[in-house]
């Protein structure tokens, strides 16, 4: 089972939806993994919104490409990571008219750097549509070298850039697509609890 | 306490203004020009504000909000220009017909509720007849800020086409004017199509007008939240009411030709507002208990705030019935 009901937290924390057909002119779906499930539930819904749809996705070792294939959209693009695939998501964007719909889904560290790019393109966030599917796994800034992990699953973890114990918070930033990671053991260095996986 | 100064009563801070021209720009249309008595600079304000004018219509205080026309950076004078309704309440009809160069006048500070949302990679007006004003102030702005802008003005006739021409000399590229009485009218879905992403539009007239780029826009995909519009309502007569104030302990009657606001400031009652106009929000008051039906003419509180009978916006909405309990 692919979708997680994450429990209410702080108002930083972003909420997400379930994708829904809107009236457009065209439609930019970017998923990751086992966000391709939402992308298909979206096309049950609606498919006639495949003909002007670019899906851009990125398997994560998943093997939803060829159904997704299978839906017919005007344009199909597989990205080997979401760092290969922003030179895509950019000229789209750039390229872009007024409404145009944003659907996002997978994990939130790609639905949160898609956001970001729709955001910088002129979008306002709350036109863009998301739906969290797979990996609770987050996007987290080192609140203290700025350096950024990605795919962490593990609270207190270790900061890839700098190495100080993090313990990750609700609170997000929107300009980073990043949770914020504070060091755990500022007090009392060497005092770090036992990792525990999140949501666990 | 808060650093900032204290209120002490409702709406926006107000200036003693000389009515320092009186220029009729068409058949229906009349500009006024005004200058501080102090002297002073009037405050900047941002394209789109408006002013609430106070008049004194011998002895009944009328209080009107015209969009505030003039350069938004220009702090020697405000600027509105105001249509004649022959069948309005008369605030209109005051200003054209009493209102002589030279007069003492009062009018608010600068409140702006259709502000350009300046993320706008650019900017796409919709006017319609005097819905021309708060462009004329946002365009002034976007002169100042090298904007990307385009108008698109629907007025019934070039005679009465308010400041068609002026526009058209100065922007012809930038402004396009559709005639109603050679069958023109703005070929909106094509405009709606293709701008660039991040494009604002914005829309000034009739309520029929308003709902109209709403709807289509919306149909295109554009972001509602890049949308934006005003309207003004002016308060509508209707049959006297009684309503019973908690806070105030006293019971007032609403006559026929004024508002429930208008009834609240003659009794003395410290009534918040600002854009009298039933779209700021301001005067949004608590019914405590009615029974009767309620006439909501604001656009400020939701289908279901409406339904549900709990608030009302005194400065246009009404209330027909036995008996009004309101928490003021």
């Amino acid at each position: 089972m692919s979708k997680f009901q994450f429990p209410q937290s702080i108002k930083s924390r972003p909420v997400y939806g379930t994708l829904a057909p809107q009236p457009g002119k065209a439609h930019l779906m970017i998923a990751d993994a086992e966000g391709a499930e939402a992308l298909l539930d979206l096309a049950e819904q609606d498919s006639t919104i495949m003909a002007q749809a670019h899906i851009i996705f990125i398997p994560k070792g998943t093997d939803f490409s060829d159904k997704l294939r299978a839906l017919s959209p005007a344009q199909f693009y597989e990205g080997p990571t979401y760092e290969a695939s922003i030179q895509r998501i950019r000229h789209v964007l750039e390229h872009a008219h007024q409404g145009l719909q944003v659907y996002l889904a997978g994990t939130e560290g790609l639905m949160g750097q898609a956001q970001n790019e729709a955001m910088q393109a002129g979008i306002p966030h709350t036109s863009i549509q998301t739906e969290h599917r797979g990996s609770v796994a987050r996007r987290m800034q080192c609140v203290h070298c700025k350096g950024i992990t990605e795919d962490v699953l593990f609270d207190p973890f270790v900061c890839s850039h700098c190495g100080l114990n993090l313990f990750v918070r609700d609170h997000y930033s929107r300009r980073l697509a990043a949770y914020q990671g504070v060091c755990i053991d500022a007090e009392d260095p060497g005092n770090i609890p036992d990792p525990v996986e999140l949501y666990s | 306490m808060s650093a900032a100064p204290q209120k002490t009563k409702s709406g926006a801070e107000q200036i003693e203004v000389t009515v320092s021209a009186v220029v009729p720009v068409n058949d229906l249309v009349t500009r006024f020009e005004f200058s501080r008595v102090d002297g002073q600079p009037f405050p900047t304000f941002s394209g789109g504000a408006h002013t609430v004018v106070i008049m004194n219509d011998d002895g009944r205080r009328r209080m009107n909000p015209y969009s505030l026309m003039s350069d938004p950076a220009d702090t020697s004078t405000y600027a509105i220009s105001v249509r004649r309704d022959d069948a309005g309440r008369g605030g209109s009809l005051f200003m054209h017909t009493q209102v002589k160069v030279g007069d003492v006048m009062t009018l608010s500070y600068p409140v702006n509720l259709f502000s350009l949302d300046l993320r706008a990679r650019k900017n796409l007006f919709f006017a319609g007849g005097i819905g021309i004003t708060p462009f004329l102030s946002m365009i002034a702005q976007l002169e100042r800020m090298n904007g990307n802008w385009e108008l698109h003005y629907s007025v019934r006739s070039a005679d009465l086409g308010t400041y068609a021409d002026d526009l058209k000399t100065k922007y012809p590229n930038n402004v396009h004017v559709y005639y109603d009485d050679q069958s023109q009218s703005i070929p909106l879905t094509d405009l709606l199509d293709g701008q660039p992403l991040g494009t604002n539009a914005y829309v000034c007239g009739p309520k029929g007008m308003i709902a109209w780029v709403h709807a289509s826009a919306k149909e295109a995909g554009w972001p509602d939240a890049q949308v934006h519009s005003e309207e003004f309502t002016a308060p509508q007569p209707g049959k006297p009411f009684e309503v019973r104030l908690c806070k105030s302990d006293m019971t007032i009657k609403v006559g026929e030709n004024e508002s429930l606001l208008e009834a609240l400031e003659r009794e003395g009652v410290d009534a918040p507002f600002l854009c009298r106009g039933g779209a700021c929000g301001q005067c949004e008051t608590t019914v405590v208990s009615h029974d009767g039906e309620f006439i909501h003419r604001d656009h400020w509180l939701d289908d279901d705030q409406h339904a549900s009978g709990t608030k009302i916006m005194p400065c246009v909405s009404r209330f027909v019935g036995a008996s009004l309990l309101l928490d003021r």
